[in-house]
């Protein structure tokens, strides 16, 4: 049956219908973080020796990007749909959980990407831009998207009101994100924050991803592949298991 | 195999300050073909035993089969089958009607289904607004999308919870035709209502619901000539005599007494003239649905259908 990809297809067509908040808008507030910190950190953040700080900021923003976007797009997704009601279009459909699944972290997926490229692409002028390993760029940044996106989906069914999820969104995934390497090394820091660091499963995403760049990171990208692959099949269980029970969808 | 069965449906609320049953024991069968009325007051449970239905919400106890697929075991094939149309005015802000109807058609892997759209678009006055937003359209254009949403698929089971409910007479009226039209070409309705004259005027057979459980399960025709078969109505301003206390209607100055026959009227004005009550518009009418509706809900004549 395709009725999976009409639900995803019309998750894609959601976020792109209203693509100047949901894509263009994260670009902008990623540029202005390059403009900012790039030029008030530059002379005082010292990354690789290889690497200038302009240069490893980019990457960095481009995942935080993607991160922060797939796990906007699949949870305000559903508690929008939640407090309109009209998930109830979607809950009358014979479509199954896997269905739901794929429609709500595949769509994510998209905006995380669409959103990640858009940020690279405004980017890429004010620093120069290597392609050490593209193929890890390209791993990192769907299992990462996948993951948050999955990670909505959960937030999206468990908040019934938007201060929960904003609760969700502001307490968990910003400081996560933020405290992942997003603007520095993690090599710079004390060394009890390096072993929390080593704690936060959205550091070997940005670790990993920035392999792919300049081909040097913090940590081996085959640690950061199997910690994000298990953490993603983690989350995508709980995701599905939630799915199938109808947690908090199916009275 | 019946259109829609219900086995034993029962439903268990637990709340914050302990459990509340929204339906107790729910057994009956819809045939194929059969325009089903399914009516009670706010909070008969009425639309807990739809949402169980539709797969919204689970039974506690007992089971759901619509066609012969039940409706959490086989909920795909179950889901197929049914076109339900949602109590609440809901719709989705980022679509136009037409997008809004295509999608829907393909949740249910319907593809290509213009020709079927068009034809549901003309017949509930919607033609004109396949390219408006959702957010464009009043009340009424948006409960006529949420019948064609429901209809995309060609269920053969149509389920309406209260689709007339704040709508105008016009849209009644096309909606009804529409739903009628369907009913003769084969397709088996379930209609919840609070306008009991539609009930009555569709409806081949009606289960009442009270409180979770079912108290009448019988034939339109047949609910309707059980029921005391005339009613006494008149207007009055004055004190109602003490004879009349708890077999009077009364809503604002107009009373209305059942009566079973012509003795029991000339006993009901001779009480008035007795009383020395002033009354006009004195009126003999037969019982309507909503006689038998009050008749069947007052907690004296409670008898419970299995």
């Amino acid at each position: 049956m395709t009725g999976w990809r009409t639900l995803l297809y019309k998750e894609v067509l959601r976020f792109w219908k209203v693509s100047f908040q949901t894509v263009a808008a994260p670009v902008l507030t990623a540029l202005l973080y390059l403009l900012i910190f790039g030029h008030v950190l530059a002379e005082h953040v010292k990354v690789y020796d290889t690497v200038s700080y302009t240069a490893f900021l980019v990457p960095g923003l481009v995942m935080m990007s993607v991160l922060q976007n797939a796990f906007a797009n699949s949870s305000s997704s559903l508690i929008q749909s939640k407090i309109m009601g009209s998930l109830v279009f979607v809950l009358l459909t014979p479509l199954s959980h896997w269905s739901w699944f794929i429609a709500y972290v595949g769509s994510s997926v998209a905006r995380g990407l669409c959103v990640g490229l858009g940020v690279f692409l405004v980017t890429m002028w004010f620093t120069d831009v290597s392609f050490a390993a593209p193929l890890w760029i390209l791993v990192f940044a769907v299992l990462g998207a996948g993951m948050l996106g999955a990670l909505g989906l959960i937030a999206g069914l468990w908040a019934e009101k938007f201060d929960q999820m904003a609760a969700f969104q502001n307490f968990v995934i910003m400081p996560m994100t933020f405290l992942s390497g997003v603007f520095y090394s993690i090599h710079s820091l004390p060394q009890f924050w390096q072993r929390v660091s080593h704690l936060n499963p959205f550091f070997y995403m940005i670790d990993g991803f920035r392999y792919g760049f300049f081909g040097v990171s913090d940590v081996s990208p085959w640690l950061s592949l199997s910690i994000v692959g298990s953490a993603m099949l983690l989350v995508s269980a709980i995701a599905v298991h939630l799915l199938r029970i109808g947690y908090k969808i199916r009275g | 195999m019946p259109a829609i069965s219900f086995q034993s449906v029962s439903k268990t609320y637990s709340t914050a300050r302990g459990s509340f049953q929204a339906l107790g024991g729910v057994s009956f069968d819809i045939e194929e073909g059969e325009f089903f009325g399914l009516l009670g007051p706010n909070g008969a449970g009425k639309t807990t035993l739809i949402s169980i239905l539709a797969g919204l919400v689970r039974a506690t106890s007992g089971s759901v089969a619509v066609r012969g697929h039940d409706v959490q075991k086989d909920y795909a094939q179950a889901r197929r089958q049914l076109g339900v149309v949602p109590q609440e005015l809901v719709f989705d802000p980022f679509f136009t009607v037409r997008e809004a109807l295509r999608i829907q058609s393909g949740y249910f892997g319907v593809k290509n289904n213009d020709a079927w759209i068009d034809e549901l678009l003309a017949n509930l006055g919607l033609a004109d607004k396949a390219g408006s937003n959702m957010r464009q359209l009043s009340g009424g254009m948006k409960r006529r999308v949420l019948v064609a949403q429901a209809l995309v698929h060609r269920p053969p089971v149509i389920v309406l919870d209260e689709p007339t409910a704040g709508v105008d007479v016009e849209l009644r009226q096309t909606l009804w035709q529409f739903i009628a039209r369907l009913n003769r070409q084969g397709h088996t309705v379930l209609l919840t209502t609070h306008y009991l004259e539609e009930a009555e005027a569709l409806c081949g057979r009606i289960a009442m619901l009270k409180a979770g459980r079912v108290v009448a399960l019988e034939r339109t025709s047949d609910l309707l000539q059980a029921a005391s078969s005339n009613v006494l109505r008149f207007k009055s301003d004055g004190a109602l005599p003490r004879e009349f206390e708890g077999k009077a209607r009364v809503t604002g100055r107009i009373v209305q007494l059942p009566a079973h026959d012509a003795l029991e009227i000339e006993q009901h004005l001779a009480v008035i003239r007795e009383a020395g009550l002033r009354v006009e518009d004195v009126e003999i009418r037969k019982a309507d649905l909503e006689d038998v509706f009050l008749d069947v809900m007052a907690a004296g004549r409670e008898k419970v259908v299995a």
